[in-house]
């Protein structure tokens, strides 16, 4: 039993004289101890309300209905009472925003914001609390952390601010951690700082971390497990690896191809994806991905394809899923009427993902000697995937 | 190269901003200064990418160039026409010329005119097109170039989604047929797989066009893909300039080394071979740079003579431009880097604020 188990949550917006928007529709997936799980998508794909939803935070509203289960630790998160959820919530379940000056209460101090937590959950007081908080802040690395305490949130910068909203979300150790774009506001190097942190975290006090991103090196760098949201949908979900390596969905492949990658060479066009994130099929009606996909075919509409699950915890929700590099796809699944098609996702694999991972090592080979024999803080080692 | 090749010449430019305190007689009580002595040349034909983090003085360094800002200091030539000091009248004529992509879509085109509007105003404007269907005929091409049905010209700029505005936007620059344009972002507002309709756009146009770019980014693998030279900032002036591929394989700039390691690359096998350079802290406050390199309170190879009293000038090392005084022993691996502790950074009212860096929006995209 894995700590937190998300199983079909759906979360409709009913609004009269408007059409119901399903923001989530049937997304399952689970996060162990210790596990980074991914969620990646583009805007309006509903990974957010996903974090929202858990959490429990998604606006009193008539005509909001969450269905579905996530339960963390044998309870359900969404049967709870408020009481109860707020004593779980920043104790046992923690989540860090995207926006930190949004998210930090302007006109109080960080050492109040901070010990407040304490207050709640653990019970401390005055100067047991502020020895804590102070200790916190020190180790998200906020230096001289003791004045830092006294501050307001527009006193700080916004990587300091991020790590702050940080050390309050980790200030109970709580079992399970959201990030919602949680780098997406700041600078790169600010963000390498900020990911190191998370990591750092995870690796010391093996917390669950649901990493939500839109940022696909974001995922590559972090996460053991990636879920691909489409309209709502987990589109395909796979290890970190094989996601990577030989993407099914033909969204996930359009993903890769659409990124520009510092380690390619110049002059590469990008493959995108035509149309927009408008163009949507709505699910009932077959997969909402077709109007967008080179390698639709006619099954495509009608029926919305299913999640099918492979024996290695992988699975795509995609009737004609783009071939697995190196391979020749069955001749049955190859789409009528289109060479178009069945050439345009052979291309559109080329920059994410060739055949021959070492190709794609090639670059990165090279890079590593050029950036230095450098004595620089090392990336944490992580433990291999599983076959 | 010769003299006719070059477009764009910039030298020494500066743009500082006085910071003013006081009720009613303002007295300025410092310079904010967010651009401080770049010198830059664009090849006709070819894309120049200024890459550096919030608050470096990229964007004001691209409206100075286009006069949008004044500069305080500098010179800026245009096909040999020194800018700086051309009156009003004939500057708006030069405008033709230069043309501007910015950022945010929706709020850089006007919500109350629809898109025919937007583009015959500056063809009225600068006299272009003899009659109505003339322009007419004009915007039709320039939409076609652009990727947008003729049914657009009737409509408002919030029926289109956001890669639509900003292919908009990108026809408004496009219609009145400059040489030069001077792209702010023009995808960081988009969605990863809108980026790459728009990034592929941009290059379509070059090569139909000549177009000159100048294009600005805090997104490095953005810039590193359309540009022939990068050139990154950090605090108001230029740490290093290279060609797009010597940038990625020999960063010699310990910014760039430490700013190339930090963008995360959509694939586990490198993230996880690759080592990070941390940077310590934040970006100083550009109203109170650091004395000397302005970059030494952060970087890890700092040596405790000359980074902090003498400050670099860019010089040519082997094909790239570089601002360092030790950038040869770092590269030669003789210097060895070292740890750094942070230090506060006031964001003291200046700069840009947090949220320089939008993230990829497109409202009402779902409902």
């Amino acid at each position: 039993m894995a700590l937190l188990e998300v199983d079909d949550l759906s979360v409709t917006f009913a609004r009269r004289g408007q059409r119901t928007v399903r923001a989530v529709d049937g997304v399952s997936f689970s996060v162990d101890a210790g596990q980074v799980v991914g969620l990646v998508g583009e805007s309006g794909c509903g990974k957010s309300v996903t974090s929202l939803a858990i959490m429990g935070l998604l606006p009193k509203q008539p005509g909001l209905r969450v269905g579905g289960k996530a339960v963390f630790d044998g309870t359900d998160l969404l049967q709870l009472d408020d009481r109860s959820r707020r004593d779980i919530r920043g104790r046992d379940v923690a989540m860090i925003f995207q926006d930190p000056l949004s998210s930090l209460n302007p006109v109080i101090p960080i050492g109040l914001q901070v010990t407040e937590v304490l207050a709640r959950h653990r019970g401390m007081k005055g100067e047991a609390a502020q020895k804590e908080a102070a200790e916190l802040l020190d180790r998200v690395g906020i230096p001289d952390p003791r004045r830092r305490l006294k501050e307001y949130p527009h006193q700080l910068s916004g990587g300091m601010r991020q790590r702050a909203l940080i050390a309050m979300a980790v200030a109970c150790r709580p079992r399970l951690l959201i990030a919602d774009e949680p780098t997406t506001a700041l600078d790169v190097t600010i963000q390498a700082q900020i990911l190191e942190l998370l990591k750092e975290l995870v690796r010391d006090s093996g917390t669950a971390l649901v990493m939500i991103t839109h940022d696909l090196g974001v995922v590559a760098g972090m996460c053991d497990t990636i879920n691909v949201l489409y309209a709502g949908r987990v589109v395909e979900k796979a290890r970190r690896r094989p996601l990577f390596r030989e993407p099914r969905h033909p969204y996930t492949v359009g993903l890769l191809g659409s990124v520009p990658r510092l380690d390619a060479g110049r002059g590469e066009r990008l493959v995108p994806i035509p149309g927009s994130v408008r163009d949507v099929l709505a699910w009932p009606d077959g997969c909402a991905f077709a109007p967008r996909c080179a390698r639709r075919i006619d099954e495509c509409v009608g029926e919305p394809p299913e999640l099918s699950l492979t024996h290695d915890g992988r699975g795509y929700r995609c009737v004609n899923p783009a071939p697995v590099p190196g391979t020749v796809p069955p001749a049955g699944t190859a789409a009528p009427g289109a060479t178009a098609a069945t050439v345009a996702p052979a291309e559109a694999a080329e920059p994410g993902a060739t055949p021959a991972p070492a190709g794609i090592a090639e670059p990165g080979a090279t890079a590593a000697p050029a950036a230095g024999g450098v004595a620089g803080p090392v990336p944490a080692p992580r433990e291999e995937e599983k076959p | 190269m010769t003299d006719s090749e070059i477009l764009v010449e910039v030298r020494d430019l500066k743009v500082h901003f006085p910071i003013k305190r006081g009720v009613f007689l303002d007295r300025v009580v410092g310079h904010v200064k967010a651009v401080d002595g770049v010198d830059l040349r664009i090849p006709r034909g070819r894309t120049y990418g200024l890459v550096g983090e919030s608050g470096c003085g990229k964007s004001t360094l691209g409206r100075a160039l286009l006069q949008l800002t004044p500069p305080t200091g500098g010179e800026v030539r245009f096909d040999g026409v020194e800018l700086t000091r051309l009156p009003a009248g004939k500057l708006r004529t030069m405008r033709r010329r230069m043309q501007m992509i910015f950022q945010d879509p929706m709020s850089s085109l006007d919500p109350r005119q629809n898109v025919e509007s937007i583009l015959t105003e500056g063809l009225q404007t600068h006299g272009i097109g003899a009659d109505r269907d003339d322009r007419r005929r004009i915007i039709g091409e320039t939409l076609d170039a652009v990727g947008l049905p003729r049914w657009a010209l009737s409509r408002y700029p919030h029926e289109f989604s956001g890669g639509q505005r900003q292919r908009i936007g990108i026809a408004r620059a496009l219609v009145l047929g400059p040489e030069l344009i001077v792209a702010d972002e023009p995808v960081s507002a988009l969605d990863v797989s809108i980026q790459a309709q728009v990034v592929n756009l941009l290059d379509k146009l070059q090569d139909d066009l000549g177009l000159t770019y100048l294009v600005i980014a805090h997104d490095l693998a953005v810039v590193k893909h359309i540009s022939d030279v990068v050139g990154v900032m950090y605090l108001g002036a230029l740490v290093e300039e290279a060609s797009s591929d010597r940038l990625y394989s020999e960063p010699l700039h310990p910014y760039t080394r430490a700013l190339m390691s930090a963008v995360p690359v959509p694939d586990p096998d490198v993230e996880d071979r690759r080592e990070r350079i941390l940077l310590a802290g934040d970006l100083p406050s550009p109203a109170n740079p650091p004395s000397g390199c302005r970059f030494h309170t952060r970087c890890p190879w700092a040596q405790p003579s000359r980074c902090k009293d003498e400050r670099p000038a860019l010089r040519e090392i082997g094909g790239s431009r570089v601002a360092c005084h030790y950038a040869e022993r770092i590269a030669s691996g003789e210097l060895r880097p070292h740890g750094v502790s942070a230090q506060v950074v006031r964001p003291a009212g200046e700069g840009e604020a947090p949220t320089a860096v939008s993230a990829p929006t497109e409202p009402g995209s779902y409902v």
